[in-house]
């Protein structure tokens, strides 16, 4: 007994030293391609013109970034992936409340959205051009589709999978439907739903760079097409970087929120 | 020995020919079928007013299928089951609170928020009255200090004090309780039980206590209703004739529980 209490405290204070910096780790490997990719370029082995050098990229965005043209790509790009989760978000919660909670509205919805959710998002973008122009509805739309999908699938399940043990008590002390979704069945779906939202805002900056690449005349995504017009492999390297950053970004922000509401 | 117990049995107010729908809880002729599994097969019982009664029987006897058709969870059976003189199928099952085998607690919300689930429809949960009346039931069960303590913190037994004391705050007219104190150490048991006595008498609650201890049984009930299965059926009714506060080693007692003993076939 007093060995194993021994050990623990050695374990204790000793391993989240190492533990803290462990993720330094996760560097080592990217900054190595960086380095190899570097190589690679002054070595000739890729011509500049298809792949530029690493600093090259850095210099061109810090240009854009200090001439202030960047910030408007990002800004737009930000609000249309924000507006289309909020609005994907929004709808996902009420169709996967609803499924989740009633039979019948499970049978009339879910066979349509579980066919639905497997329309590639550049399907869509036609269409949304079609009906709602070029305008910043159509980019803000098609996102809320992608985010809808992943936020209604997994709280339509978790709330279809609330214990049944739980609802029995819900139904013992008579809570009532309304007292019964707001103290044991969404309580209950939030994890689920939280891992939907992140789903949800993963595919959102997918479906904004359909949105961004086909129509639209500002945007990381309108940056990585013009890039290719333009002939600047910075450029689109740059763009998709930045896609990285900001969607880890967001997947961080959300990861965050997750670890703050479920804590049981 | 078995006829006399017979005899004694027939006395019961079970029997009564005039068991009216003022009774707390009337239960006549119920049968529960699970499929081709016949549960419960033509179960009497009645509770008057304030009265505890115990069902004891060997696991697999219905007991707490009977618990689960009077808290209206079951809601198709034969025959019929009646709190204060409404069926369960029509709104008698609201007058019920139940105490779940296992505690049955949210695990995201503490203490007082899981005893507060419990507060009928018609108590705001915001009134400092109703937080006034949790906080005494906490104490009740005897776990003031734990009142923000999630149930995932709690040891198996404390977690099923929460769910004894959110029973109670259902202030139910009927209170059933399916083998509650069996998760727990003999000590916290005995203390337990006397909790429950006194919540019992102060409150004159009518009780249902489904349990496999025949020692519990003996101890608070003022009747016990022996099933033996399967199907569950009523074996027999035993008055517990013995004065209040009792001791476990009254002789009496140990009489009726070898009563039980016998009615059980053991």
């Amino acid at each position: 007994m007093a060995t194993t209490g021994r050990t623990y405290t050695i374990g204790g204070t000793g391993l989240p030293n190492v533990e803290r910096f462990r993720w330094l780790l996760g560097l080592v490997v990217p900054a190595a391609l960086v380095v190899i990719w570097h190589l690679s370029v002054t070595v000739g082995i890729f011509a500049p013109h298809q792949l530029p050098e690493p600093l090259r990229v850095v210099t061109t965005f810090y240009g854009m970034a200090v001439s202030g043209e960047l910030w408007g790509h990002i800004a737009i790009t930000i609000q249309r992936v924000f507006l289309g989760v909020i609005i994907g978000v929004a709808v996902g919660i009420v169709f996967g409340t609803l499924t989740g909670y009633y039979r019948l509205a499970s049978d009339l919805f879910d066979p349509l959205f579980q066919s639905m959710k497997n329309i590639p998002s550049l399907a869509w973008v036609p269409l949304f051009l079609l009906w709602f122009g070029i305008g910043e509805s159509a980019k803000v739309l098609l996102i809320a589709v992608g985010a809808f999908f992943p936020v209604y699938l997994n709280l339509s399940t978790g709330i279809a999978g609330v214990s049944e043990d739980l609802l029995e008590v819900a139904a013992v002390y008579d809570l009532g439907r309304i007292e019964e979704l707001r103290r044991v069945i969404l309580p209950a779906a939030l994890p689920s739903l939280l891992v939907g939202i992140r789903g949800g805002v993963g595919l959102a900056w997918m479906f904004v760079v359909a949105a961004e690449l086909i129509a639209a005349s500002q945007g990381i995504g309108f940056l990585l097409s013009d890039g290719r017009t333009l002939s600047r492999p910075d450029i689109i390297i740059g763009s998709i970087l930045l896609f990285a950053f900001l969607g880890n970004l967001s997947d961080l922000g959300v990861k965050e929120v997750e670890k703050r509401v479920v804590t049981q | 020995m078995s006829s006399l117990n017979k005899k004694q049995g027939d006395t019961s107010s079970d029997q009564r020919p005039n068991a009216s729908d003022e009774d707390a809880l009337v239960v006549r002729d119920l049968t529960k079928r699970y499929g081709e599994t016949v549960a419960l097969d033509g179960v009497d019982l009645t509770v008057s007013d304030g009265e505890f009664v115990s069902v004891v029987g060997p696991s697999g006897c219905g007991k707490s299928t009977l618990l689960r058709v009077l808290s209206g969870l079951e809601e198709r059976f034969d025959g019929r089951a009646a709190v204060d003189g409404e069926d369960v199928r029509d709104g008698g099952s609201d007058g019920v609170g139940m105490v779940f085998q296992e505690p049955r607690l949210l695990p995201w919300a503490d203490v007082s928020e899981n005893v507060a689930v419990g507060l009928p429809a018609d108590v705001d949960a915001d009134d400092p009255k109703a937080a006034t009346r949790i906080d005494d039931l906490i104490e009740t069960v005897g776990l003031s200090g734990f009142e923000d303590h999630r149930p995932g913190g709690l040891s198996g037994g404390m977690a099923q004090r929460v769910s004894l004391a959110r029973g109670l705050a259902y202030d139910p007219a009927v209170l059933l309780l399916d083998e509650p104190f069996s998760a727990l150490d003999q000590l916290t048991k005995y203390e337990q039980q006397d909790n429950l006595l006194d919540v019992w008498e102060a409150r004159e609650t009518t009780i249902v206590l489904v349990t496999h201890d025949i020692e519990e049984a003996a101890y608070l009930s003022d009747r016990v209703v022996v099933l033996g299965g399967q199907p569950g059926r009523v074996v027999e009714t035993i008055d517990v004739d013995v004065a209040r506060p009792r001791e476990q080693t009254d002789d009496e007692l140990v009489a009726v529980r070898e009563r039980i003993t016998d009615a059980l076939g053991v």
